[in-house]
C-alpha cells in the first residue's frame, strides 16, 4: 500500500516537472509572441496542478487527516491563469504585436499555392 | 522511489526557471519580460510544494498562496498599465 502511493506521488511529481520544463522550453523556443503566449499558460498551469495533486496524495497518507490546501492553490492558478493569459494578449494587441509571418505554416501553404 | 523522483523534478525546474530567465532577460518585447515573469513564479509555486513534500512540512504552502496571488496581480497590473496607460480608472 506505501509503495503504491510512493508511486503514484513520484509520477505525478516528474510528470508536473515536465510539463512545467516542456511550457518553458515553449517559451525559449517559439518564434512570436502570441506563440509564445500559449505555451507556458497551459502547460504550466497544468504542471502545478499535477504537482499539487502529488502533494495532497502525500499529505493526505503522511499527515494528520486529508490536506486540502494544495486544491485551494490549484483552483486558484486554474482561475486566474486564462485571465492573466487573456490580458496580456490584449495588451499586446493594443500595442500593435503582430505574428511573425515566416512561421512554418503559412510559409508552406505559400508554396503549395 | 521519492528519493529518486524529488531530484529529477528539482533538476526539470531549474532548467525550467533557466529558460524563463533567459526569456526574461532577453525577450525582445516588454510583454515577453512580463509573460517570462508570469512563468517564473508559477514554478516558483511549483518548487514551493516541492520543498514541501521534500522537507516534509505544511509551512511551504501558505507562501506558495501567497506568491500565486502576488504574482497574479501583478501580471494584471502591468498588462493593465500596458493597455490603458493607468491601472485604476
Amino acid at each position: 500500500m506505501t509503495f503504491v502511493i510512493e508511486l503514484l506521488v513520484s509520477f505525478f511529481l516528474v510528470m508536473g516537472a515536465f510539463f512545467a520544463m516542456a511550457g518553458s522550453i515553449g517559451s525559449f523556443r517559439l518564434p512570436d509572441f502570441f506563440s509564445r503566449l500559449h505555451g507556458p499558460t497551459k502547460s504550466t498551469t497544468l504542471g502545478v496542478g499535477a504537482m499539487a495533486i502529488a502533494s495532497a496524495i502525500y499529505f493526505s497518507f503522511h499527515g494528520e487527516g486529508i490536506s486540502f490546501h494544495e486544491v485551494l492553490i490549484t483552483l486558484f492558478l486554474f482561475i486566474t491563469a486564462p485571465v492573466s493569459a487573456h490580458f496580456l494578449a490584449k495588451a499586446a494587441l493594443h500595442q500593435g504585436l503582430h505574428r511573425k509571418e515566416s512561421s512554418p505554416e503559412t510559409s508552406r501553404k505559400s508554396t503549395d499555392r | 522511489m521519492l528519493s529518486i523522483a524529488i531530484p529529477v523534478a528539482f533538476a526539470l525546474l531549474t532548467a525550467a526557471q533557466l529558460l524563463n530567465l533567459y526569456r526574461l532577460l532577453k525577450g525582445p518585447t516588454l510583454l515577453d519580460r512580463i509573460l517570462a515573469l508570469d512563468t517564473m513564479y508559477i514554478d516558483a509555486i511549483a518548487m514551493f510544494i516541492l520543498m514541501g513534500v521534500f522537507f516534509h512540512s505544511a509551512v511551504y504552502f501558505e507562501a506558495a498562496l501567497i506568491i500565486a496571488v502576488m504574482g497574479f496581480i501583478g501580471t494584471v497590473a502591468t498588462s493593465k498599465f500596458l493597455m490603458r496607460g493607468d491601472i485604476l480608472e
